[in-house]
């Protein structure tokens, strides 16, 4: 008998764990405080659009350049999260997602666990027909790194540390599939 | 030495000094890299085989979907310009530029717009360009051209950035450490980011159905690019369209693991423009984003320049599949030791830049490295889309061969040489073409032949005229062959008493040559209770296809399945001794044999190792063949492993009771004629220099050396000053050695 594959979760956290990417599992009434645990001031978000979930009021949610330019720590949401890779799946919308996730040091990517997919065909296949419709996404994985000067830098032109908040139902989180929710910071 | 093969030589040289050192410990890094990746990918060949086929379907598809491209990203509010050259791309970009009264573009990495030579055509209207790459940068600086398609500064070590930086910015601390440069790069570059009025993007492919481009990057400078000025232009060959947006899976999972090893590279952009993303506006500082109502410009700017005729050409066509992930430069021995700027062209190098540089600037733009690419065909395994790079670099050679009007050496060579190819061929090319006519008249008139070809006026005069390079040692004809040694002696298993029967092929090499490891096959298959035989056939066609004399190898191919085919239908097998014949018959021969003639002869063909196995897997009884011998290091030979079969013979060699090491290079440097070319000879010892160096460790230096290919040996033995045998000597019943 074929062995069962380890849960969705539990790949796409080894595989950010292997870029030294942490991730942190959450629920939706703990999300501030452990928000609060990762990020540095000063912030900037974009709108999160999960129900019981929104972002502090230390975190500037209309941001402007001059804001993007003074952040720290930057909050937004994707929209699907790659098992196989560690990737997550980033909207480029009309609020400055793509900026937010972009310029400052430290990029905090928060995520729904129901939203991980297993593979990249699974995640491409739910992108077309957003794509079609005239969206933009990123498939974000790990920092922004760079060799071109001799060896392994993070922070080339992006992030130079990314942290990914993984959200679970309530539900879940009160343990009703039998997995161990673990915040690790 | 010839003046052309001096300057050749002198080129080399200085590269192998000055950049081969940061080229390969790059390049090898990468190469293992994606060694290490795909093992991670369970579905590897499946996924390689969609990604072909995706490929094959969109360049068949190509006029279809350039106007599918054109509706979707007008619709979506997008300008679409189809340049048929680089000088038109250019009048356009241009017109752009001026329209929006750009003073500066920023640029993420784009092969294409190098090809284009874009900077230039915008600097000449007082247009800023920079290059936000940071490999890109650094050779912005230095005024240098990128030696590698994916990491363009790959050349470049940490401590020259640092002097080029310091020197050239001044900076307060002088920079030192890869981080330093990095953060330096990165302000600089910010900086100007900032007050940017275009971006130009390349883009690795275009969907069709939704107008969206995909960007493979990590640094997060194309994102930036793309989304901080109001003018996006995007320039791309016709070839990077696919049809939907789910082709890209495939494409995705492949490009970062073939290229520098990476499962995947930081961003995938997937951008639709004009994307929704706000402008970032500097000049505005506290407008919010949300606030804004930007209205983007985007320009995809398709270029066609030559890409529509290499889709005509059936030997081209391949080029086009390419998705520039490096991996066949990676991959390439010559590659990894001089790097790009070696590999010449005017834009792509190294690989598949052949088909590139021949399509896009002509033969004359190609010629000027062709001659690098061996034939090794490990890039054939790593390409991801399954190009056949050697073929498309032999076809481009042989177009080569017929276009060169030098035919000085024309009326003497017509009558020495039997060849099917136009006078204009080049005297080295027509030589080593010709091996196997040279080693029929060496081998009859030896020893005197050896003799003679080692005198020193000798050799003197053979490097001034055809340019073998006087410090190889030259094989030594033997007078009795092969096929005459086994003629007098006769099978010793009769045909009645054998369970199999086999044909031998006496290769060039192992007929004239080096007789004894044929002998030994003899006896190996012999004691396995195999009847052997060995007939008169051809050599393979390897040698005249190596130097681009297609038509003459096409020939042979028809010689050796006449002489081989009745062998076949009488259910022989066909054993091969050298590797590179092996290859001929099992790849090559696809494009020379008609479809049948060369699955009967493919299916019968097996590695001299490979049936060794066979039959011992079949019970076959090893007890006369030399068992528990000396420990061995062994380098299998490229082509075989290509093939996948350099696992028979460490197998076998391991069931009979041998400790075996093996090499883990992708080629030994020789590479048939190759290393024998003066031009070539320092480059082709560098190669070497690294499977010399496994070999020379505690762990290996005292074993007996054993190598698959001819020229592997010739190789190993001038490179280690040791002998270096066949693996079949060693298990020969007859075998003293150790």
């Amino acid at each position: 008998m074929d062995a069962t594959p380890a849960p969705a979760v539990d790949r796409f956290r080894a595989a950010l764990e292997s870029l030294e990417v942490a991730v942190t599992q959450t629920t939706p009434g703990e999300f501030e405080r452990t928000l609060r645990a990762v990020a540095s001031e000063p912030a900037v978000g974009t709108r999160l659009p999960f129900p019981d979930v929104s972002l502090p009021e230390w975190v500037d949610d209309d941001p402007t350049p001059a804001s993007l330019e003074a952040a720290t720590t930057g909050v937004t949401a994707g929209s699907l999260g790659i098992a196989d890779y560690g990737t997550v799946v980033l909207p480029a919308r009309d609020d400055g997602s793509e900026q937010v996730s972009l310029f400052p040091d430290l990029h905090v990517a928060v995520l729904r666990r129901g939203d991980l997919v297993a593979d990249m065909p699974t995640a491409v296949e739910r992108l077309g027909p957003q794509l079609r419709s005239g969206a933009s996404a990123i498939l974000a994985t790990g920092p922004s790194a760079t060799a071109d000067m001799g060896a392994l830098v993070k922070g080339a032109h992006g992030p130079k540390d990314v942290h990914v908040i993984v959200l679970e139902d309530e539900t879940t989180a009160d343990g009703h599939d039998g997995e161990e929710v673990t915040a690790d910071e | 030495m010839s003046d052309a093969r001096e300057t050749k030589a002198d080129h080399i040289r200085h590269l192998l000094e000055t950049e081969g050192p940061a080229v390969e410990a790059n390049t090898l890094g990468f190469n293992q890299g994606r060694y290490d990746s795909v093992a991670d990918l369970e579905d590897y060949e499946t996924l390689k085989s969609e990604a072909r086929s995706i490929k094959e379907d969109a360049i068949e598809r190509l006029p279809e979907l350039l106007e599918a491209v054109r509706e979707t990203v007008e619709a979506n509010g997008g300008t679409v310009y189809l340049a048929d050259d680089a000088a038109d791309a250019n009048r356009y970009i241009r017109n752009v530029a001026s329209e929006q009264a750009a003073e500066r573009v920023v640029k993420s990495k784009s092969m294409t717009s190098e090809e284009l030579e874009v900077n230039d055509a915008l600097e000449a209207d007082g247009v800023d360009v920079v290059e936000t790459d940071l490999g890109e940068w650094v050779l912005q600086v230095a005024d240098e051209a990128p030696s590698h398609i994916v990491a363009p500064a790959i050349h470049k070590s940490r401590e020259e950035i640092a002097r080029l930086f310091n020197s050239e910015f001044d900076p307060d601390e002088p920079l030192e450490t890869a981080e330093e440069l990095t953060m330096f790069a990165r302000e600089q570059l910010g900086e100007l980011i900032r007050e940017a009025d275009i971006g130009m993007t390349g883009a690795n492919f275009i969907t069709a159905d939704s107008g969206t481009l995909m960007l493979v990057t990590s640094e997060g400078n194309a994102r930036k690019t793309a989304v901080v000025p109001d003018t996006h232009v995007a320039v791309a060959g016709v070839e990077k369209i696919v049809p939907t947006v789910e082709d890209l899976a495939p494409f995705i999972e492949l490009i970062g693991r073939s290229g520098t090893g990476q499962d995947i590279t930081s961003y995938i952009s997937l951008l639709t423009p004009p994307v929704e993303s706000p402008v970032v506006d500097f000049d505005d500082p506290d407008t919010a984003f949300a606030d804004r109502e930007d209205d983007r410009d985007f320009h995809l700017v398709l270029i066609d320049n030559g890409r529509l005729a290499m889709r005509e050409d059936d030997q081209l066509r391949e080029t086009l599949y390419c998705i520039r992930c490096s991996a066949c430069a990676n991959t390439c021995g010559n590659f990894q030791s001089v790097g790009g700027h070696a590999f010449g062209g005017e834009t792509y190098s190294g690989g598949i830049a052949t088909g590139w540089e021949a399509g896009v600037h002509g033969y004359d733009s190609a010629a000027e490295f062709n001659d690098l690419c061996t034939g090794c065909s490990r890039c054939v395994e790593a390409c991801p889309v399954e190009i056949d790079i050697p073929w498309i670099n032999t076809v481009v050679r042989d177009r080569l061969n017929r276009a060169d009007a030098n035919g000085q050496f024309e009326f003497l060579y017509d009558e020495l040489v039997p060849d099917e190819e136009s006078g204009g061929l080049d005297l080295q090319k027509r030589l080593f073409g010709n091996y196997e006519t040279l080693a029929k008249l060496g081998s009859v008139s030896a020893p005197v032949s050896n003799w003679v070809a080692g005198l020193e006026p000798v050799r003197s005069l053979m490097e001034r005229t055809v340019g073998i390079d006087s410090r190889r040692p030259l094989p030594e004809f033997e007078r009795e062959t092969l096929r005459t040694w086994f003629d007098n002696r006769g099978a010793r298993v009769p045909a009645a008493d054998a369970d199999r029967e086999a044909v031998l092929y006496p290769d060039t090499y192992t007929n004239y040559i080096d007789v004894a490891r044929g002998k030994a096959a003899v006896r190996v298959l012999e004691a396995l209770g195999v009847h052997v035989r060995i007939p008169d056939v051809p050599g393979s066609g390897r040698a005249p296809l190596s130097q681009g004399m297609i038509q003459t190898a096409d020939n042979k191919a028809s010689r050796v399945y006449a002489a081989l085919a009745e062998h076949v239908d009488a259910g022989r097998d066909i054993v091969v001794i050298e590797p590179s014949d092996l290859a001929m018959f099992q790849s090559e021969y696809e494009k020379l044999l008609p479809e049948r003639s060369f699955e009967r002869l493919s299916k019968a063909s097996y590695d001299v190792f490979e049936y060794v196995y066979g039959l011992l897997e079949n019970d076959a009884d090893p007890t006369a063949l030399r068992r528990d011998g000396p420990a061995l290091a062994y380098h299998s030979h490229c082509q075989q492993r290509t093939l996948g079969l350099e696992q028979y013979t460490t197998a076998v060699l391991r069931d009979l009771g041998y400790d075996v090491t093996e090499s883990d290079v992708e080629c030994c440097g020789m590479a048939g004629s190759f290393g024998y070319k003066e031009q070539y000879y320092e480059l082709s010892m560098d190669v070497g220099s690294r499977l010399a160096e496994q070999f020379s460790t505690d762990e290996t230096r005292d074993r007996l050396v054993v190598a698959s290919g001819t020229s592997c040996t010739d190789q190993l033995e001038d490179l280690l000053r040791r002998d270096a045998l066949h693996p079949i000597e060693v298990i020969d019943p007859r075998s003293r050695v150790g």
